[in-house]
C-alpha cells in the first residue's frame, strides 16, 4: 500500500514572520502513494508549511528534497512543474465563466476549448466526480466548485496533491464522494497531503500523520492505530492541565440564551440550531469549536446585529432578543467580533472615531445626539494607555495599526465600558504572547468585578486557562456547558468534533 | 515603472490639494481641446474663468453666479449626505422638477390671493414634492432591495414627462393664448422669489443654500447622525455593529436630498425661471452630482465647487457667444473637471512611487 520511497522530504524548515515564528525546525517525509495528514489547531503553522511546498512562501532556513533532488520552488508554477498541485480552502473561480473556461484560465497553455471540455469530462468520469464543463460556476454548489478545483489539479497529473481543509464546505454525501476519489488517486500512486483538524476524517483516510503545534512538529503517528482522543491530546499538547479555578463566587444569571435558532446571514455560513446556555455574574464561559461552526453567527446573535425572538436572549432576565446593538449596549452587553478591520473598527477612521463607534452610549459621549469630541478623545486615549496600544496618537487611522495593536484597542474599548455582559470572539487572535496574556488578565479582572463573560475561541489552551465552564459549537449546535474543572481531553474532543466524526464513520459504513 | 502604494493614513494635504490640481489639469486639457478646435486656448480659458468675475460685464455676471450656484449647492449638499453613506441618488433632477411642480401648483391654485404665508407654504410644498419623489426609490430599495441608482434615474424621465404635461396641460396659463407654460410668477407678488435687494443675485434659494451648508457641516462634524452616515459609507459592517439601521438611513438620506432638491426647484421656478415651462429645469439636478464630488462631499467644499461650476456655466455661455465655441465643447470641459477630480482623488489614499526594475515583478 505505502511504498518506502520518499516523494518529498522536509528538513528543518523554519519560517518567521514579524512577531511570530510560524514554523520552527519542521521535518517530515511524504512517501510515494501515501495520504499524509497535517494536523494541528488554527495557528499551528499548517498553512505556512504548505505555502512553502507550493512555492508561495520561501523558508528562512532548512531545505526540501523532491525525489532525492533539492526542491526550492520560487513560485507556484515551478511547484506545479515539479508535480505539486493544491486545492485551496477558498476557491479562486470566476462565477460568470463556465467550468471549462475557469480551468483554461489556470493553465499556462490551454488546449482548444472543445478538447479541454472532453478532457474535463473524461477526468470527471474516471474519478467519479460528476461535473458538466459547460455549466456556469455561479450556478454550482460549494461541493461542485471544489470539484472544479480538484479536476483543475488532476489535469496536471500531479505527484503530490495538497488539500487544505477540503471538507469544511462539503455535505456528508459530498465528503464520501471526495474520499472515494482520494482513495482512487492514492491507489494510482499519487501522494496526498491532507490538512485538517477533523480527527475522525483523518483516521478514516490517512496513512501517516504529522502533528504541528505552535509551529513545531510535536508528534508523528499512524492515525489508524490511534484513537481520536490520543490524537487530540497530541494536537493540544501535554500542557492540557486546566488551572484550578476558584469556585463559589457566582452571582445570579446575567446572560441567558434559550433555544436560539437563527439562519446565517453569511454565505456558506452555519445557522445556529437551538443554542442554549446561561452565564452568571463572575463566570467565564468558554466556547470552543472548529472555525465555521457558527462562531460568527453566535457573536452576531448576541451583539444584536442578528435579531431573534425577544425571549431567546435575556440580559438580567430582561428579553433583548429583538433589540439592536445600541439597545443591548444600554442593557449592559458589549461585544467584540473576530474581524477587526471593517467589522470591529472602521479602517479609514481615526482611533477617536473608532472609540465613538461603540462607546457613545455607555460612555456618555453624546449629548442630545451631539458628539463631545473632547470626551471621546479622552476615552480613546484611556484605552490606548490602559491596554498598551502602540500608536503615535488618537488621530491615527485604524488601518495604520498592526493587527495585534488594533486587537488590543478593540478589546480594550469594549472592556473599558464597565460592561455587565461581555462577548468576545477570538480575543487574542494574532496577538503576541505578552499582549495575549494582558488581554486574558483584563477579561478575568472584569469577571472578578462581576461581569458575565462569553469567550469564543479556537485556542483551547486559552479557553482552559480563563474559562470556568466550557462548551463547544459544532455545526451550529452548542454542547451542554460543563465546568472546566475535572474536564478531560477526551471529553473536550468529543464535544468539539464528535458529531463530525460520527457522520463520516456512518456514511463510510 | 510607476507603482501605487497605499498610504497608512489618508493624506490631509492631498485631500485639500486635489480639487486645485484637478482644476489646473482641466485648464490644461481643456486648453488643448480648444486649441484643436481652432480657438485661442488662453483666450477661451480667460473668457470662462476670468471675465465673468473681473471683466466688462462682471457687475451683472457676479450676480448671475449666485443665481446659478444657489440651486447647485442646495441640491449637492443633500446628495452628498447620501453619497457619504453609500446611497446613490442619481435622480435629483426629477426630485427638483417635482418639487417645482408641487410648489408652483400650490401658488397657482390660490392665484391671485395676496398673503404673506403663500410663499413659505409653496416652499414647504416644494420640499414635500421632492421628498415624495425621492421616497419612491427609497421605499423600493428598503422593501424590495431594488437598485436606487436605476430607479431614481428612471424617475427623472417620468418627472420630465409630468413637467411636459404640466406646462402644456394642467398648469398652463389660462391667459397664455395657448402657449405652453404656466403663469409667470414675476407678476404675482405673494409667490415671487425675487432678489433680496436690487441686483444682488441673492434670492431666498441662495440664503437657504448657505443655511444648508452650515447645517450639514454641523451635522457631519458634531452630530451622531453625521457620524453614522460617514460610518455606513466607509464600513457598512462596522456600522451595523455600531447599531446603525441601514434602512432608516436610506430613507433619511434620500428624503433629505429629495426635499432639498424640491426646494431648489421651487426657488428656481418662482425666481430666475419665473414659470413652469417644459425646459425650466436646465439640468441642475445632474450637475449637482458633479458639484458634490468636486466639493469632496464636504459642505464647505461644495459651497466653493458650486460657485466654480456656476462660473464655468456663465463663462462657458460667454465663450460660446463671444468665441463661437460649440456648447458640446463646454460640456466636455465640465466633464473633464469631474474626470480629473476623481482621478486625482487617488492621491489622497495612495502615493505614486517609482519602482525599480527588480521589484516591479
Amino acid at each position: 500500500m505505502t511504498s518506502d520511497a520518499a516523494l518529498l522530504r522536509i528538513e528543518g524548515v523554519t519560517k518567521a514572520y514579524p512577531g511570530v515564528v510560524a514554523n520552527s525546525d519542521v521535518s517530515f517525509t511524504i512517501h510515494e502513494g501515501e495520504v499524509h495528514a497535517l494536523l494541528g489547531e488554527n495557528g499551528a503553522g499548517k498553512s505556512t508549511l504548505v505555502k512553502m511546498i507550493y512555492g508561495l512562501v520561501k523558508p528562512d532556513q532548512g531545505r526540501m528534497v523532491w525525489r532525492g533532488a533539492p526542491y526550492a520552488p520560487a513560485k507556484p508554477s515551478a511547484a506545479r512543474a515539479s508535480g505539486v498541485a493544491m486545492v485551496f480552502q477558498h476557491f479562486s473561480l470566476f462565477e460568470a465563466l463556465s467550468v471549462a473556461e475557469n480551468v483554461a484560465l489556470g493553465m499556462e497553455t490551454p488546449p482548444p476549448m472543445r478538447e479541454l471540455a472532453a478532457r474535463i469530462r473524461a477526468v470527471s468520469e474516471e474519478y467519479g466526480l460528476p461535473l458538466d464543463p459547460s455549466r456556469m460556476v455561479g450556478d454550482l454548489s460549494a461541493g461542485e466548485r471544489q470539484r472544479v478545483e480538484i479536476i483543475r489539479c488532476l489535469l496536471q497529473s500531479p505527484k503530490l496533491l495538497i488539500m487544505d481543509e477540503p471538507t469544511s464546505v462539503l455535505t456528508p454525501q459530498e465528503v464520501e464522494i471526495l474520499f472515494k476519489t482520494l482513495r482512487q488517486l492514492k491507489a494510482e500512486g499519487t501522494s496526498i497531503l491532507y490538512i485538517s483538524h477533523k480527527l475522525e476524517e483523518i483516521r478514516a483516510l490517512c496513512d501517516e500523520a504529522t502533528i504541528l503545534r505552535r509551529g513545531k512538529v510535536v508528534a508523528t503517528c499512524t492515525p489508524r492505530e490511534k484513537t481520536a482522543r490520543e490524537m487530540a491530546e497530541m494536537m493540544v499538547g501535554a500542557t492540557l492541565t486546566p488551572p484550578e479555578r476558584r469556585a463559589g463566587t457566582r452571582g445570579e444569571v446575567a446572560l441567558g440564551v434559550s433555544d436560539l435558532s437563527v439562519p446565517s446571514p453569511i454565505p456558506f455560513g452555519t445557522s445556529l440550531k437551538s443554542v442554549s446556555f446561561t452565564v452568571a455574574r463572575g463566570e467565564v464561559l468558554g466556547i470552543a469549536g472548529v472555525a465555521g461552526n457558527g462562531q460568527d453567527e453566535l457573536l452576531l446573535a448576541l451583539s444584536g446585529e442578528l435579531r431573534s425572538d425577544a425571549d431567546r436572549v435575556r440580559i438580567h432576565g430582561r428579553p433583548v432578543g429583538d433589540l439592536g446593538p445600541e439597545a443591548r449596549r444600554r442593557a449592559g452587553l458589549v461585544a467584540a467580533p473576530e474581524e477587526r478591520l471593517g467589522h470591529a473598527a472602521a479602517p479609514n477612521m481615526s482611533l477617536t472615531e473608532n472609540a465613538l463607534l461603540t462607546g457613545a452610549t455607555r460612555q456618555g459621549l453624546t449629548r442630545r445626539g451631539f458628539i463631545d469630541w473632547r470626551k471621546t478623545e479622552a476615552f480613546a486615549a484611556a484605552v490606548i494607555r490602559d491596554f498598551d496600544v502602540r500608536t503615535p496618537g488618537t488621530h491615527v487611522a485604524a488601518r495604520a495599526l498592526s493587527g495585534g495593536n488594533l486587537q488590543k484597542f478593540v478589546v480594550g474599548r469594549e472592556l473599558s465600558q464597565s460592561p455587565e455582559v461581555i462577548v468576545i470572539n477570538q480575543p487574542t487572535w494574532g496577538v503576541d504572547a505578552a499582549a495575549a496574556a494582558a488581554i486574558r488578565q483584563a477579561i478575568l479582572d472584569r469577571a472578578a468585578q462581576g461581569a458575565a463573560v462569553v469567550v469564543i475561541s479556537q485556542d483551547l489552551d486559552e479557553l482552559l486557562e480563563i474559562a470556568d465552564s466550557f462548551a463547544a459549537l459544532n455545526e451550529g449546535r452548542l454542547s451542554k456547558p460543563r465546568p472546566v474543572a475535572g474536564l478531560t481531553v477526551d471529553e473536550i474532543g468529543l464535544m468539539m468534533g464528535g458529531a463530525h466524526g460520527m457522520e463520516v464513520a456512518h456514511h463510510g459504513a | 515603472m510607476l507603482k501605487l502604494e497605499k498610504r497608512p493614513s489618508p493624506s490631509v494635504m492631498w485631500s485639500r490639494a486635489t480639487p486645485v490640481l484637478a482644476v489646473a489639469l482641466t485648464m490644461v486639457a481643456g486648453g488643448i481641446m480648444f486649441a484643436v478646435l481652432g480657438k485661442n486656448p488662453f483666450e477661451a480659458i480667460r473668457t470662462i474663468f476670468w471675465d465673468p468675475l473681473f471683466g466688462e460685464f462682471a457687475f451683472y455676471l457676479r450676480g448671475q453666479l449666485l443665481v446659478k450656484a444657489g440651486p447647485l449647492i442646495l441640491i449637492a449638499v443633500g446628495l452628498s449626505l447620501g453619497f457619504r453613506a453609500g446611497i446613490w441618488n442619481i435622480g435629483a433632477e426629477g426630485q427638483y422638477i417635482m418639487g417645482a411642480i408641487c410648489g408652483a401648483a400650490l401658488g397657482l391654485a390660490v392665484f391671485p390671493t395676496e398673503n404673506r404665508l403663500i410663499f413659505p407654504a409653496m416652499v414647504v410644498a416644494g420640499a414635500l414634492g421632492g421628498w415624495a419623489w425621492a421616497m419612491i426609490p427609497a421605499v423600493l430599495k428598503t422593501r424590495f432591495n431594488t437598485n436606487e441608482i436605476l430607479v431614481s434615474l428612471m424617475l427623472v424621465y417620468v418627472a420630465q414627462t409630468v413637467l411636459a404635461m404640466a406646462s402644456t396641460g394642467f398648469l398652463r396659463n389660462p391667459e397664455g393664448m395657448g402657449f405652453p407654460g404656466s403663469r409667470n410668477f414675476s407678476g404675482y407678488a405673494a409667490a415671487r422669489n425675487g432678489f433680496l435687494w436690487e441686483g444682488a443675485g441673492l434670492h431666498w434659494g441662495g440664503v437657504m443654500a448657505l443655511a444648508t451648508v452650515v447645517a450639514a457641516y454641523v451635522l457631519l462634524q458634531r452630530h451622531m447622525l453625521g457620524f453614522q452616515i460617514k460610518l455606513s459609507g466607509q464600513a457598512p459592517r462596522a456600522a451595523r455593529y455600531a447599531g446603525v439601521q441601514p434602512d432608516r438611513l436610506v430613507m433619511l438620506c434620500m428624503g433629505v436630498a429629495g426635499a432639498l432638491a424640491g426646494m431648489a426647484g421651487l426657488f428656481e421656478v418662482t425666481g430666475p425661471a419665473g414659470q413652469i415651462s417644459i425646459d425650466f429645469n436646465s439640468g441642475y439636478g445632474f450637475t449637482a452630482i458633479i458639484v458634490a464630488f468636486l466639493g469632496r462631499l464636504n459642505p464647505v467644499g461644495i459651497l466653493f465647487a458650486g460657485l466654480l461650476m456656476a462660473l464655468t456655466y456663465i463663462g462657458g455661455e460667454m465663450a460660446s457667444t463671444n468665441l463661437g465655441l460649440p456648447s458640446a465643447a463646454i460640456q466636455a470641459f465640465q466633464g473633464m473637471l469631474l474626470f480629473f477630480l476623481l482621478a486625482c482623488d487617488l492621491l489622497t489614499n495612495f502615493r505614486i512611487r517609482l519602482a525599480k526594475k527588480g521589484e516591479a515583478r
